[in-house]
């Protein structure tokens, strides 16, 4: 608690003793009237204080002003009626204290642990300066410059490892609990915590550049997007507060005139009053406004906490109506890399044919041959082989222990004469003779990521309609991983521009409400990412470009986290729902009991209160997203 | 132009209503608040000194709202 809020504290204190202690004292007629005063004034007499100001500079409808209406009407009432019934007053501006207290604690409270929650702001950099560490501010570091991060420290700048090896901890940034090992000459994003070595790190940016103020600076400005939601229930609230007030002073006005003309009954003036005054405590229509944007902002401070950056508050809204789900196939759905997917028909053991591969192109710089060298996983020893020869969009022939080996495609085969078996699958066929015989051929293709079938398999019981797959690849390769991961359509050999004509197709063809999400992963695909409904960018850890095009952004490559974004987004616009429909409905409800005279004051600010406290619970409960 | 300020401010509504005092200030073409991270974002129109408008808008949100605060 502030010392606002503590001293707010003391006056409901000494206000609710006071008016506890009057209770047992018998006082009547004026002196009782003054006595209840005491208390009123301690509790309520800023309330009074900005009302009049607020009048003054042309304010009527805040709530200062009704509180004190209703109050004082209260007030009066219990004079005229010689009631001497004080107390309701008092506790109504107790009751609204409290709950004004209360709100702005568990406000204060959220606001800290969501930003504890994102405390990923580095708070120095330690440069080496004549053997000693001096800790400076991140920002006066220049690029180039050498820092040191220690065990259990923040890496504080983006950079690479100029000495020593590690284990980081880069769940801050990804939600990833694994820690990923880094040795000298690998990339470090800044954010990450340095659990074991120490490390030496040659600057590549400055801090204001680097990862951590992009997304600090991302998720900070998040709530400067509003959503349809919210934008909804700040005109509600501009609205509903001069309405209530309007059919208060109905309220109070035409039954008793109606009573006296039509029936010729007794008026009953304090009775139509009292209710309007219970109609102006509810009119307050804090509990929604309240609720709905710290519901938002927990639910983007959870994602965040999961490794998913949505940059405003309307991107969740839209996002948890997504019907239709483009992705990139690249470097979303596959990882983008070659690498040895089989070895068919082969006449020896598999890992033999891998090793006379590897070796007949080892001289090779090609992507086909790496990805050969790796499968092969040992030292190439070039001593063993000779007469490499290459054949330019053939393959190479060579001699490996003597032996002669020929690698390439079906064109080499036919080129030395020798039969080969036309392989099914889709990707780049190596067919391999040895010794003049053919020997089985080697399949290299991108391999599909562990998760994406999974999480096609999740976004579709989540309620996505329609998963599409965009590819510049064959159609071959396109299909057969469009079926293998269960993609409801595939649109192959695309060109980048054709991926923008491709998705504003669909978007025409779409109804109104149901949203499209593309899936990129941000590289060459910032076109497309800008033109959907919503733009995700994946493995965004580094690439400035996909933060800057995206709308949702996630910090790893893994595909489950798209659908984790989705239950997120619906969890947090279910609660929104559940908080709009609760504290619209209440207080309808509270407002037909109050003029219809079942509701009295104490009620009346109970439901304000009561679904205040509720509906602000409601919304920290966004926060929580690790079980989705 | 945008720029971002840190303010101050006690309910959800009054934020609401310093956006819309904000938003009608002349000078400045669109502005947001943020209450939870109490924040304000200010676009100000083409040619305007952003330090003259903003001490408009935190004139007229005071008059709006008596207990808030733009740290300029």
């Amino acid at each position: 608690m502030n010392k606002k809020q503590k001293k707010m504290l003391v006056r409901i204190l000494i206000a609710a003793a006071m008016l506890a202690a009057l209770h047992f004292i018998t006082a009547s007629g004026w002196m009782r009237f003054a006595l209840y005063l005491i208390p009123y004034l301690i509790i309520g007499y800023d309330i009074l204080f900005k009302a009049v100001k607020g009048v003054k500079n042309r304010q009527i409808f805040d709530e200062n002003f009704l509180m004190s209406i209703a109050t004082v009407g209260a007030i009066v009432l219990a004079v005229y009626e010689q009631s001497g019934d004080y107390t309701e007053a008092v506790a109504v501006m107790l009751f609204y204290q409290t709950g004004e207290l209360f709100q702005s604690c568990a406000v204060g409270k959220s606001r800290r642990s969501i930003s504890d929650l994102m405390d990923i702001r580095p708070d120095y950099a330690n440069i080496e300066c004549g053997g000693r560490l001096e800790r400076v501010d991140p920002d006066e570091v220049e690029t180039g410059s050498i820092i040191v991060v220690r065990p259990g420290e923040k890496v504080p700048i983006d950079g690479v490892v100029v000495e020593g090896a590690s284990t980081l901890n880069t769940s801050a940034l990804t939600g990833e609990s694994l820690p990923r090992d880094i040795k000298t000459g690998d990339e470090i994003t800044s954010g990450c915590i340095n659990m074991t070595g120490v490390l030496k790190i040659r600057i590549m940016k400055k801090f204001g550049e680097s990862t951590v103020s992009k997304i600090l600076d991302l998720v900070e400005n998040a709530g400067s997007r509003k959503s349809r939601s919210e934008n909804f229930i700040s005109k509600f609230a501009r609205i509903y507060t001069p309405a209530v007030c309007a059919a208060a002073l109905a309220l109070a006005l035409l039954p008793p005139l109606a009573r006296m003309i039509f029936t010729g009954a007794a008026a009953e003036w304090s009775v139509w009053i009292y209710r309007a005054l219970t109609f102006l405590v509810i009119s307050c229509p804090c509990a929604l406004v309240i609720s709905i944007p710290l519901s938002f902002f927990a639910g983007i401070g959870g994602a965040s906490r999961a490794g998913v950056l949505v940059k405003g508050s309307n991107y969740l809204e839209a996002l948890s109506q997504t019907k239709i789900m483009v992705f990139d196939k690249t470097g979303t759905l596959t990882k983008g890399a070659f690498e040895v997917n089989g070895v068919h028909h082969s006449e020896m053991v598999n890992s033999e044919l891998l090793e006379y591969a590897a070796l007949a192109e080892s001289a090779s710089s090609h992507p086909i041959s790496r990805s050969l060298r790796l499968a092969y996983g040992r030292e190439i020893d070039s001593s063993r082989v000779s007469d490499i020869e290459e054949i330019s969009g053939n393959g190479v022939t060579a001699r490996v222990d003597g032996i002669e080996v020929a690698a390439g495609n079906d064109k080499l085969m036919k080129r030395l004469g020798i039969s080969f078996i036309p392989c099914h699958s889709a990707g780049t066929i190596i067919h391999m003779a040895v010794g003049g015989e053919y020997a089985g051929h080697i399949v290299i293709s991108d391999i599909i990521k562990p998760n994406s079938k999974a999480a096609i398999a999740s976004l579709k019981t989540e309620g996505i309609d329609k998963i599409i797959m965009l590819t510049g690849d064959t159609e071959k390769a396109a299909v057969q991983v469009g079926n293998a991961i269960g993609i409801d359509q595939v649109y192959s050999g695309l060109l980048p521009s054709d991926k923008v004509e491709k998705v504003e197709e669909l978007l025409k063809g779409k109804p109104e409400k149901a949203k499209l999400a593309f899936v990129g992963d941000g590289i060459n695909d910032a076109p497309v990412l800008r033109r959907a409904d919503i733009g995700i960018a994946m493995g965004a850890m580094g690439s400035d470009a996909a933060i800057e095009a995206a709308d949702v952004v996630l910090m790893d490559d893994d595909p489950i986290k798209i659908s984790k974004a989705v239950k997120i987004s619906r969890k947090c616009m279910s609660i929104v729902y559940q908080n709009i429909i609760f504290a619209i409905g209440i207080k309808t409800i509270c407002l037909l009991l109050g003029a219809a005279g079942f509701a009295d004051m104490w009620l009346a600010i109970f439901a304000d209160v009561g679904v205040m406290i509720l509906a602000v619970l409601n919304a920290i409960r966004a926060l929580f997203v690790k079980k989705l | 132009m945008i720029k971002t300020y840190k303010i101050e401010v006690d309910c959800a509504n009054c934020a609401n209503k310093m956006e819309e005092a904000a938003q009608k200030t002349k000078g400045v073409k669109n502005a947001a608040v943020n209450f939870m991270t109490l924040k304000m974002n200010v676009e100000f129109e083409e040619g305007q000194d952003p330090q003259t408008v903003m001490r408009q808008v935190r004139k007229n949100c005071k008059r709006i709202e008596d207990d808030c605060e733009i740290y300029l």
